[in-house]
């Protein structure tokens, strides 16, 4: 009797224990948000265009994390499209065309005398990029801007251009088919 | 642990020295250019000075187009730690300030001033250091940053910044071991300025205070290992070291591990094994610097290659093109199929996509091979997996795998194959016998990588700039409609709870509006009614007495007067106690006319009095 007794009190304490460690370990090691749309984001390009339907990156990011496709991102391209592959545990597919094309990475320029200073650029732009104040000239923060083209539509006076960035040798990707054609045929040595 | 400096001491004056792993022995081809004593040229119609010489920031142009500019004097200016200042090389003038082909690889456009040559060569006003043994480390330090000095072994690190080292140093190693097949620039250096370079030395041995200065020289370079003995005999802790003759034995950490055994980190500099290197060309211009107040405005290019007829040396002007140097040395064009000009040597070198390409501060040979005089890259083959590169390898990695990696751009793996710890030395493709392009590839995948880096920086301020931007508009959002239903329930609240006060309030206003006009009704009134009480009281007077003159005059109003009075007094009374703004109105009106009859009156009353008098 005193055996099944001790028996007893040994198993109730046990599970107590185990039970008290899991109740404090689950407060302890609490995860607040999704982790998975944490890391979507993190891949996404943050360039807060749209072109994915979803206005911004991280809503973008939910939607996948709940199932969307991963070909909807023109900014981040192929190479973003295979990290999400990696990531989603899925195949990598072509990008969907219906959100645009890849392209080069451009930035807005805004022609400044033709500017008029009506400041509907600047609460286009995502990224707070843009520079002005009412009736004030406007300009664009070249380090800053995503090249997301939001700001060109508001425009009323279509005084906003999207440039493409000026290739630099420190930018350059030893690509020999991109650079500029000299008096010389450049050949690779090494 | 690596081997401590005794050791490395003793094996150093016994001439034992260590190895590195790996290593090729091209053919040298260096006594196609080492022969005769470095020339001075005729200087170039115009130059180009590109803005950015070095790795770090580019300062802020401080001249203007049509500028004249005298030799030696800065061109650029900051105040950035990493910021090194470019200087004319001669004097011109200013005629462009923009973009102009530049010495890289990809032949793209950097920012470039270009000078039209006078032919004077007036110098700017050089500002020596006079005594340097008495001077501040920082005074040092500033006249080498001042002087624009970035290393001219290759990699083009601002000088002033390596030499700003804090940590203790036991081996100053001054690199004169030149590699690379074809180059021999710090060759005649060594040999006809051992004394200046041996001057840059003392001056890096006062700043540093290492232990022992090991100054290195190749064995191929016999001369120049003679001269700098010569030049050393003096110092007692200066030793000259030859160095077995590999590619590539000038590599840093190559040479650190040949003369110390000692091994840089992956992640670390050759400060963390207490060694700092620089190399001999870096110790002539610093030497220049400190004695003479002269900042880095040339230096010793080797033109060489079959394709021209008298291969040498020359001291070139920092923004020489190429063109004047080829010229200078009889380019023979016949002797290439189509042109080819190296930049560098053979195996680290980049080809030229033009002529007018500048010489900058890390240019140390120009390179016309003839036809077949090397392999021209073109027909890659598949790798057989012979493993010659790993072989080859100086830093002890495994080409073949960074190959496969880089190429299918799984950067992941190649970092994990630690690819950003090979140097670029082309000894993998040296001995390829697919000839493949290795370097290239590992190049490519680097910069794809740092790319990458730094989008991944970019999109992360994007991210924390977008996030800010939804913060403070959802910010101003709430408080706008705080305000809004703060007002709002106050204009409840008075409604409500307070409602019987405002009401109170609303009515007092009233109240106290008809109060101040039933007051000025009711001083009308009083007026009048003291004009018309006087008038009784005279009245009354005069019946009984009747005696004074004037009360006589008083006592006999005439009968439209008291008619006047009576109305009055009729219109009065009931103004009196009307409290409605048509009544005062009224009122108003009645008192006017009562002010009016009641002048007429007394007029009247005068005139009678006037009439009684006169009587």
């Amino acid at each position: 009797m005193t055996l099944t007794l001790i028996a007893i009190l040994v198993v109730s304490l046990i599970a107590l224990i185990f039970g008290a460690l899991l109740g404090y370990a689950s407060i302890r090691f609490k995860v607040e948000s999704d982790p998975l749309v944490e890391q979507i984001d993190q891949i996404l390009p943050q360039t807060q265009c749209g072109q994915c339907g979803y206005p911004g990156c991280r809503p973008y990011a939910e939607a996948i994390a709940n199932g969307d496709e991963i070909n909807k991102c023109p900014p981040g391209g192929e190479a973003t499209i295979k990290d999400l592959a990696a990531l989603m545990g899925v195949d990598a597919k072509p990008l969907d065309a219906a959100h645009g094309v890849e392209d080069v990475k451009k930035v807005a320029f805004i022609r400044e005398d033709e500017c008029i200073g009506c400041t509907k650029c600047i609460q286009a732009c995502p990224v707070d990029a843009i520079l002005g104040a009412a009736k004030q000239m406007h300009t664009v923060i070249i380090d800053e801007c995503t090249g997301c083209d939001l700001c060109v539509d508001p425009c009323p006076v279509d005084c906003i251009d999207m440039i493409p960035l000026n290739d630099s040798s420190e930018a350059w990707q030893w690509d020999f088919k991109r650079v500029s054609v000299g008096d010389i045929q450049i050949k690779q040595v090494s | 642990m690596f081997a401590d400096y005794d050791h490395i001491m003793e094996r150093l004056a016994l001439q034992q020295l260590w190895d590195f792993p790996g290593g090729v022995h091209p053919q040298q081809n260096k006594t196609k250019s080492n022969q005769t004593e470095i020339q001075r040229i005729a200087l170039p119609d115009l130059i180009h000075i590109p803005v950015k010489q070095h790795i770090g920031v580019n300062g802020d142009i401080i001249v203007k187009v049509g500028e004249l500019v005298a030799k030696g004097q800065p061109l650029t200016a900051s105040e950035s730690a990493f910021a090194v200042p470019v200087h004319a090389s001669t004097s011109g003038k200013v005629i462009a300030i923009g973009d102009h082909v530049a010495a890289h690889p990809s032949g793209i456009s950097e920012l470039t001033i270009s000078i039209e040559v006078d032919g004077l060569d007036t110098a700017y006003e050089f500002k020596p250091l006079s005594d340097y043994t008495k001077r501040t480390k920082n005074e040092i330090i500033e006249a080498i940053c001042q002087a624009g000095i970035s290393g001219m072994g290759g990699a083009g690190f601002p000088t002033h910044l390596k030499s700003n080292n804090v940590k203790p140093i036991e081996f100053l190693i001054i690199n004169g071991i030149e590699c690379e097949p074809y180059i021999t620039s710090d060759d005649r250096l060594m040999r006809e300025h051992a004394w200046q370079i041996r001057q840059g030395i003392d001056i890096l041995y006062h700043l540093l205070q290492p232990k022992q200065v090991i100054v290195a020289v190749e064995n191929n370079k016999p001369e120049a290992f003679n001269t700098l003995s010569i030049a050393c005999q003096q110092q007692d802790n200066y030793q000259v070291v030859s160095v077995p003759t590999k590619y590539p034995a000038g590599g840093e950490k190559q040479l650190i591990q040949v003369l110390s055994s000692r091994e840089v980190p992956a992640d670390g500099l050759p400060v963390d094994v207490g060694c700092l290197m620089y190399n001999v060309g870096t110790c002539y211009a610093i030497a220049d610097a400190v004695i003479e107040g002269k900042p880095l405005i040339e230096r010793v290019v080797t033109i060489t290659g079959d394709a021209v007829e008298t291969p040498q040396n020359v001291w070139a002007r920092i923004g020489t093109p190429v063109k004047h140097l080829l010229t200078h040395a009889n380019y023979d064009s016949d002797k290439q199929a189509y042109p080819r000009i190296i930049m560098g040597g053979p195996m680290m070198g980049f080809t030229l996509s033009s002529v007018q390409v500048p010489v900058v501060k890390i240019t140390n040979c120009i390179l016309v091979p003839a036809n077949k005089e090397l392999p021209t890259l073109e027909d890659e083959r598949a790798c057989i997996r012979c493993s010659a590169c790993a072989d080859a390898c100086p830093a002890s990695l495994l080409p073949q795998q960074l190959f496969w990696h880089s190429k299918a751009k799984e950067y992941e793996q190649a970092q994990e194959y630690n690819l950003f710890d090979c140097i670029e030395c082309g000894a993998c493709a040296y001995v390829c016998p697919s000839e493949i392009p290795l370097v290239h590839y590992y190049r490519k995948a680097k910069a794809d990588i740092r790319l990458q880096q730094v989008e991944k920086e970019k999109a992360e301020k994007a991210r924390i700039r977008f996030e800010a931007r939804k913060a403070r508009l959802q910010k101003d959002k709430d408080a706008r409609e705080e305000k809004h239903r703060l007002a709002a329930q106050a204009r409840a609240q008075t409604m409500t709870n307070d409602g019987g006060a405002a009401k109170d309030k609303i009515a007092a206003a009233l109240a106290r509006a008809k109060a101040k006009k039933a007051a000025m009704a009711k001083q009308n009134n009083e007026q009048i009614s003291a004009v018309s009480e006087e008038t009784y009281v005279e009245r009354a007077k005069e019946r009984p007495s009747a005696n004074t003159e004037i009360s006589k005059s008083a006592a006999l109003p005439t009968d439209s007067d008291a008619q006047d009075i009576d109305a009055l007094k009729v219109n009065a009374e009931p103004n009196s106690s009307a409290d409605d703004a048509a009544n005062a109105k009224k009122a108003k009106v009645a008192a006017a006319i009562a002010r009016a009859k009641a002048k007429k009156a007394q007029q009247a009353k005068q005139a009678k009095e006037n009439k009684a008098s006169d009587e």
